[in-house]
């Protein structure tokens, strides 16, 4: 309803309202009246009906007026104070309501004025604060990017999913990896990189091993826990691994709760598992951890060349002085020996004492420079190692498991994951080859030794079979170790025997290992959790895993791999070959110009002129390259757990899959295809070549025809798509695919 | 009639002390350089006694030993395990695998003759 027609209404109704007060007075007045009087009233009346008329009519002259100041002090000016709140509020701070309107109004809007200034200025104050804390950020992320590049160590920090948060240059250079067969030249790729999966790198059980002891140290109270376990690096270095949690702050443990509860279908169960999301002691549940990375094979070497050194010292004097003895008293107890006998026994003293002497003076010069054995083993309760043991060997194998006798008072010098390792194995033979149904465990004291026994019953097994599961180089379910059993139980300066014990038809393995005494300080090498930098700012923590869930996820909070080939033809089929793989990857909508993967590829044909004329990639180029099969395997790595996206994807993966079979290689993530994208947001426009497309959305093209540079250009086209798609309600992978594949394009086949 | 003692060892130097003594004391003697030559003596030789050197090429003093007690028909056979591997572990494990002594080299030659002759009931 309008303003006009509101003071209509009003006015009306007011006039109407004074007009039957008068005519109410009037009725009063005349039944008070005696009849002759009325009759000469109304006569009067009658006479002047037109100045009665006029006379109502001009009452509304004035009703018009005062309705029109009240309507301009009552509700206009309310109106105006509201509107002005509202721009103090939203669009401009230092706005002030004039003063309008009835005192009344006018004191409000002061009142409001009023408020506005404590607003602003609590405003300008939180700013100030914001733009103070976030410089102080930025101040420590500097310094700690600065730290970490000089640190001597390889540092690599991982959320609960293993996902790589953070990493230095150190952490880069040790975790390359050669090509296969390509080591001598020089030509390795890290696997390293924001975003990026740990366990491409490490074994994931071991990583999981290492959070469930950290986890069991938390659980009996032990502060700063840390994990350690030696390792091989993927080029073959030896390294020792410290893990230390990474904790949540704790008020962020209720939200962490919330996302947990929303994530857990798409986060790998076994690793949240092993992390268990509770919150200890006031602080949030663990987040993520820290690996710090020490390469030791070097150390270990010179350690091992120590022990040999030790070894044959001991043994080889320990020998030779068995054989001067024996000699020594027979010759005393005999004294009427023939000469001959006597020069003999003569002779074998005389050659040993050299030999002596000279294994003497050899171990002391060589003893000089052999370092400590730097393998470490970790104070662990036995019956902890078992009960690790059985259940990885329920989990893994599905035998079950039992307890005997369990000291519980032992404690063990351990390398653990290892150990338990070896347990497994043995029990995996055992079921594999020998059917046997149940393992059961037993730890025993025998003075400076401890007796953990894994027993079974069955038809005896044989000494020739158990000597030679000792020595095989260990595999379980897939997952081969380069040690076997018998070099495990040595790095432990223990034995392991197979015996049977006839009358109960028990036989069993037993590892016969050093007692220790368990030390709590050497758990608290690392600081305390409270005391470390909180550099928890890592948009990846709250990243969820990448599963075959995928489907669900927002395009914008996946990591792509963004990939081009370049190639001898056009024809996959017709023989033609990949001479190069670039490829660069988006994490959190941010392309990572330096993860990048590039390589020229030996064709093992030659390129043909237009080919070349092309990409400007000759034959003496690629002569001296690996072949596709050693390219394969890494650029699958490359892309490992994320979305693969190329223009016009049909070309080159069908140039991949025809590689698969030869290489072993399979790629089976998810496929987004800029080139079927475009038609998706641009239907009516007649081009989808990259050039075209790239043009349309203002990236530069830069590095044509090479393969990085194709995949960078491919990788800016397809970010700035993503918000274009979320237009058309095209928000996630699912959604993505979907509507990639009702376009006309994806109909064309390679 | 003299008893039989093989003497299993890759060590000539303490071999010929071995053999002399146990020559002395009036024991039919064979000697084996390594396990598998040992192993194959045991079958031929049939001896009341092994002195037997833990390292040996071919195959080891403890899986020797674990072979002959596999056969029932070597039960009675004693052995005595002789090592330059002097650890716990090493001892523990000898015991464990059949040997009915075990002794760290050097050794005294007269315990040894002492505890060849108890074994062997004289």
């Amino acid at each position: 309803m309008s303003d006009r027609v509101r003071i209509g209404i009003a006015l009306f109704a007011a006039w109407g309202l004074v007009l039957a007060a008068i005519a109410a007075a009037a009725l009063l007045v005349g039944a008070d009246l005696a009849d002759h009087q009325r009759a000469v009233l109304l006569a009067i009346l009658q006479e002047r009906a037109a100045s009665v008329v006029l006379v109502s009519l001009l009452l509304l002259v004035p009703l018009v007026f005062i309705l029109n100041a009240l309507f301009r002090r009552y509700v206009k000016a309310p109106r105006a104070l509201t509107e002005d709140i509202r721009i103090m509020l939203t669009a401009n701070p230092a706005h002030r309501a004039p003063l309008r309107g009835s005192a009344e109004i006018r004191q409000l809007a002061e009142g409001f004025n009023g408020f506005a200034d404590a607003h602003e200025a609590l405003k300008r104050d939180v700013e100030q604060r914001v733009r103070e804390a976030n410089a102080r950020i930025e101040q420590e992320k500097n310094r700690l990017a600065a730290l970490m590049s000089e640190l001597a160590q390889s540092v690599v920090m991982c959320n609960v999913e293993g996902r790589i948060l953070l990493y230095n240059t150190r952490a880069m250079q040790l975790l390359r990896k050669p090509l296969a067969g390509e080591a001598a030249a020089g030509k390795a790729h890290t696997l390293v990189g924001l975003g990026r999966s740990i366990f491409a790198i490490f074994d994931r059980n071991l990583i999981i091993h290492a959070l469930e002891t950290i986890h069991e140290r938390l659980a009996q109270g032990i502060r700063g826990p840390v994990a350690n376990f030696v390792t091989t690096a993927p080029a073959g270095q030896l390294v020792r691994v410290q893990m230390a949690p990474v904790f949540g702050a704790a008020t962020d443990a209720a939200t962490d709760a919330a996302t947990d509860a929303a994530n857990d279908a798409a986060n790998d169960a076994a690793t949240r598992a092993a992390t268990g999301a509770d919150a200890k002691d006031g602080r949030g549940g663990i987040t993520g951890f820290v690996l710090i990375l020490d390469n030791i094979t070097r150390r270990i070497e010179s350690g091992n060349r120590r022990d040999l050194l030790l070894q044959t010292l001991t043994q080889g004097t320990r020998a030779s002085l068995g054989s001067v003895r024996a000699a020594v008293e027979t010759i005393a107890a005999f004294p009427d020996m023939d000469q001959a006998a006597r020069d003999r026994f003569i002779g074998i003293i005389g050659e040993e004492a050299q030999q002596l002497s000279a294994k003497l003076d050899e171990t002391v010069s060589e003893f000089a420079d052999s370092l400590r054995n730097e393998w470490p083993l970790e104070d662990m309760r036995g019956a902890d190692l078992i009960a690790a043991a059985q259940r990885r060997i329920e989990s893994r194998l599905g035998l079950p498991t039992k307890l005997e006798a369990v000291d519980e008072s032992i404690w063990l010098n351990v390398d653990s994951y290892s150990l338990m390792q070896g347990i497994t194995y043995l029990a995996s033979r055992l079921q594999e080859e020998f059917g046997i149904r149940e393992i059961r465990f037993g730890l025993e004291a025998a003075g400076a030794l401890a007796h953990l026994d894994v027993i079974w019953t069955g038809a005896p097994i044989g000494t020739e079979t158990t000597m030679a599961w000792q020595t095989d180089a260990m595999a379980l379910g897939g997952e081969a170790s380069p040690l076997t059993l018998k070099q495990i139980v040595e790095r432990h300066n223990a034995e392991i025997w197979y015996q049977i014990h006839r009358p109960s038809h028990r036989e069993f393995f037993r590892i016969a290992i050093p007692v220790t005494r368990p030390e709590e300080a050497s758990w608290s090498t690392a600081p305390a959790g409270e005391s470390r930098p909180e550099f928890y700012d890592f948009d990846l923590f709250h990243q969820p895993g990448q599963t075959p869930e995928q489907d669900t996820r927002p395009l914008a909070a996946l990591s792509y791999t963004i990939f081009d080939t370049e190639t001898t033809g056009l024809a996959p089929s017709g023989g033609d070959e990949i001479v190069s793989i670039g490829a660069v990857r988006i994490v959190n909508g941010r392309l990572l110009e330096h993860e990048v993967f590039e390589q020229l590829v030996n064709p093992r044909r030659s390129m043909s002129a237009e080919a070349t004329r092309i990409t400007g990639i000759e034959n003496a180029m690629l002569e001296h390259q690996p072949t596709i099969d050693k390219v394969l395997p890494a650029f699958a790595q490359f892309c490992e757990d994320t979305v693969l996206v190329a223009h016009n994807a049909a070309f080159d993966l069908r140039f991949l899959r025809l590689k698969e079979e030869g290489t072993g290689v399979r790629f089976t993530q998810p496929v987004l295809d800029t080139l079927l994208l475009s038609a998706v947001l641009h239907p009516d426009f007649e081009s989808h070549r990259l050039e075209a497309i790239a043009e349309r959305m203002g990236v530069n093209p830069i590095g044509r025809h090479t393969a990085l540079g194709d995949a960078i250009m491919t990788g800016e086209v397809f970010l700035r798509m993503i918000p274009l798609l979320a237009e058309r309600g095209i928000r996630t992978l699912g959604e993505a695919r979907e509507a990639s594949q009702q376009t006309y394009y994806a109909r064309i086949e390679y | 009639m003299g008893k039989k003692i093989l003497i299993a060892d890759d060590e000539p130097n303490i071999v010929v002390s071995l053999e002399f003594l146990m020559k002395q004391q009036g024991y039919e003697v064979k000697v084996a350089r390594d396990g598998e030559e040992a192993l194959a003596a045991v079958a031929a030789f049939g001896p009341d006694l092994i002195l037997l050197d833990v390292m040996m090429p071919r195959m080891s003093g403890y899986d020797l030993c674990q072979k002959v007690r596999e056969n029932a028909a070597w039960q009675d056979i004693r052995i005595i395990m002789l090592s330059a591997k002097g650890r716990d572990v090493e001892v523990t494990k000898g015991m464990a695998v059949g040997a009915d002594a075990y002794v760290t080299k050097p050794f005294s030659t007269k315990d040894l003759l002492a505890r060849v002759r108890e074994m062997l009931g004289e």
